[in-house]
């Protein structure tokens, strides 16, 4: 359903991404693996419009949407959860939660996005318990599910994941990576995710690809990638993992 | 039956998507790993970011036989040799062998490469497959014994040689497939025959075949005297061994593994692809290989690709058999020799002159080579004895060098035709090759027995 192809992109004399081509199919986990600089969180920006590829095509569901406004993408269902989770802290997290839904107010109607920011809260039941405590306030596991909770109040289609597991503790990354896997089970979502963690994503990811300066080098099932030396290595810890 | 079907039967607008991701990415490795591309595609001006679709492949350059000799041993591996849990290799031109090396994963995928083979051809997790094939550094046999193994199937590793034995394995272990070459199955049917036992003693019911050319009469004769049904695989080492492609039970052509390989035809003399249909040289990229990725290999072998749909239901493209070489490479009992390496030792024996010939026949199913070779009169008016040693020692030296014997015969100076430009050093009585369009022959050369 997502499909890119041999785009580029720079930043100023810096060539972020070389020809770079992947795909999502619906309801796919892929995941993005790489090294710092290697070009993933601009891969993630690229599709969802926040950086412009000087070449190549973008198409979703068989439209393209290379050059298309950012905000038609996120109507279109293309979201983009950042790293850092960008969560508004001075804000309550229900209305955090609301600002996901932002663009769909004069639509949807007050109370029927109500109802989905309570769905939000059976799905996050640690949201609900926290609905008006203010988004600063939150641990950063719980801040990473405001994030997600908060993407999918803007009806994703599919969801772009930036380090959801950044400067989480081991449990919590798991906690995390437990509800990434069931919003594609229980919802359907087509989640692209970047990880550094490529363990936990190859770990409920159905793909992957692994990015080494703007370039795709692998790519692959996850369990190919987890027997590739090199990705055991660079990004799951030498020597001490994977089939020796 | 299918091995892997949402691989055997993927819609080609799906493929061509994985082909073009999966070659960027291996000319991205091989860019950055291997200094022979590196410098090949920098003196080109090319980058591997040029390739923007799957008509770029055109582009790239050409890997040759002797670009893998000039790289001997290790030089187009591009991981590092800690990486690396196999290593194979096959004769070459000139004595350097072809090495070439596998990652675990690699091992991985060819072992699904050959299940889907075996699948293709009748063989179930069930089956209790008989593989006589020699071991050794050459790929046949190892290839087809893990993909045997990776199907589930019973392994008998029984290797090549002493057919009475194959014949008793084959009878107490109820062995129910058959992986060898043509030439050796056909030698077990006669064996059979002469040790009066009849087929219905048997248990066999497939077999797959590869390693040398045969054709669909060959086949015929082998699934008389075995009782099976035969089919035909294709590969070679320099791109992953047996696994390449292989025939399905319609025996119409071998289904290539399109979504690990790339498979050009190009004019042998122009390097150009020959229009649809006709026959040209195998040139193959590989989209999946860790340790030893190939760009644009040159596999001197000559084939068509068959047009429509297989009634099987793979999507992979069809290639016919093997129909020849675009070299002067013989497969003798499914060793793959090249005359170069016989006028090499030749040279090098005392007494022996720069004429030689080498006549092949097929006696029954098997081979025999013949090299004549004159000799200088020194030796003719000598005593009979040193006739014999010298002999004796070249047979012995190529036995070394090719693995297998040769049989050697000294003819008085001047006695085997003179050439102007281009010698015939060979005389083939052996009628491999058939017409593009018949679907004979086909060779997994580098997996002899």
């Amino acid at each position: 359903m997502l499909r890119v192809k041999n785009i580029h992109v720079y930043y100023g004399m810096i060539h972020a991404l070389r020809a770079v081509s992947i795909h999502v199919k619906e309801k796919e986990i892929v995941a993005l693996l790489g090294g710092n600089g290697s070009g993933k969180t601009t891969l993630l920006s690229a599709i969802s419009g926040v950086v412009r590829p000087a070449a190549g095509e973008i198409a979703f569901n068989g439209r393209e949407i290379t050059r298309e406004r950012v905000d038609r993408l996120v109507r279109a269902g293309i979201i983009h959860v950042p790293e850092g989770r960008q969560i508004f802290g001075p804000l309550t997290v229900e209305d955090n939660l609301l600002l996901g839904a932002y663009h769909r107010f004069s639509l949807a109607g007050k109370g029927a996005i109500r109802a989905e920011v309570d769905e939000i809260f059976q799905l996050f039941p640690v949201l609900g318990e926290r609905r008006r405590q203010l988004g600063g306030t939150l641990s950063g596991g719980e801040q990473q599910m405001l994030a997600i909770g908060r993407a999918l109040l803007s009806r994703p289609k599919v969801l772009l994941l930036d380090e959801p597991s950044m400067g989480l503790a081991p449990r919590v990354v798991r906690e995390i990576f437990e509800h990434i896997s069931r919003l594609r089970k229980e919802l359907g979502m087509t989640i692209l995710l970047v990880e550094q963690n490529a363990r936990a994503a190859l770990a409920i990811a159905d793909r992957g690809y692994v990015l080494e300066t703007g370039r795709v080098v692998l790519q692959g099932s996850s369990e190919e990638l987890l027997a590739n030396r090199d990705v055991q290595r660079a990004y799951l810890g030498r020597g001490r993992n994977g089939p020796r | 039956m299918y091995w892997e079907p949402d691989k055997e039967c993927m819609d080609r607008e799906e493929l061509e998507l994985l082909q073009l991701e999966r070659l960027q990415a291996t000319l991205n490795r091989v860019y950055a790993h291997v200094p022979f591309y590196r410098k090949r595609f920098d003196s080109m001006g090319l980058s591997p970011e040029d390739v923007t679709s799957l008509a770029d492949l055109s582009r790239l350059p050409f890997t040759t036989k002797e670009d893998l000799r000039d790289n001997y041993p290790y030089g187009l591996f591009a991981v590092p040799m800690r990486e690396v849990v196999r290593v194979h290799a096959s004769s070459g031109t000139t004595g350097a062998p072809t090495v070439v090396g596998y990652t675990r994963n690699d091992i991985k995928t060819w072992s699904n490469l050959v299940a889907r083979i075996l699948v293709a051809g009748g063989v179930t997790k069930d089956d209790v497959v008989q593989i006589a094939f020699g071991y050794g550094l050459f790929t046949g046999a190892f290839g087809l014994h893990y993909g045997a193994e990776r199907l589930g199937a019973s392994v008998i590793p029984t290797s090549s040689g002493n057919t009475a034995r194959q014949i008793k394995v084959m009878m107490d272990f109820k062995t129910t497939a058959l992986v060898s070459t043509p030439s050796y199955a056909l030698l077990i049917g006669d064996t059979l025959r002469e040790m009066g036992i009849p087929v219905s003693a048997l248990s066999l019911r497939y077999g797959l075949f590869g390693a040398e050319p045969w054709s669909d009469a060959m086949r015929q004769e082998i699934e008389g005297k075995l009782g099976i049904v035969a089919t035909d695989n294709y590969g070679l080492s320099e791109i992953i061994g047996p696994g390449v492609s292989g025939e399905c039970l319609e025996r119409h052509g071998l289904h290539i593994s399109e979504d690990h390989f790339l498979v050009e035809l190009v004019d042998a003399d122009t390097l150009q692809p020959v229009s649809p249909g006709e026959a040209g040289e195998l040139v193959i990229t590989s989209l999946t290989r860790e340790a030893f990725p190939m760009i644009r290999y040159r596999t001197r072998d000559l084939a068509c690709m068959l047009a429509g749909d297989c009634a099987c239901g793979r999507t992979g493209r069809r290639m016919s058999r093997v129909l020849g070489r675009s070299d002067d490479m013989l497969i003798i009992k499914g060793v793959n020799v090249f005359p170069s390496q016989i006028e090499s030792i030749l040279f090098e024996i005392e007494g022996t002159e720069p004429h030689y010939q080498i006549v092949i026949d097929r006696k029954g199913a098997m081979d025999e080579a013949t090299v004549l070779v004159e000799a200088a009169e020194s030796i003719f008016f000598d005593q009979m004895r040193r006739q014999r040693e010298m002999v004796e020692r070249i047979e012995k030296r190529l036995a070394q060098e090719l693995g297998i014997s040769v049989q050697v015969k000294l003819v008085e100076k001047k006695t085997l035709e003179r050439f102007e430009g281009k010698a015939k050093r060979v005389v083939d009585n052996r009628k491999l090759w058939a017409s593009p369009h018949g679907g004979e022959t086909a060779s997994d050369r580098s997996s002899p027995a």
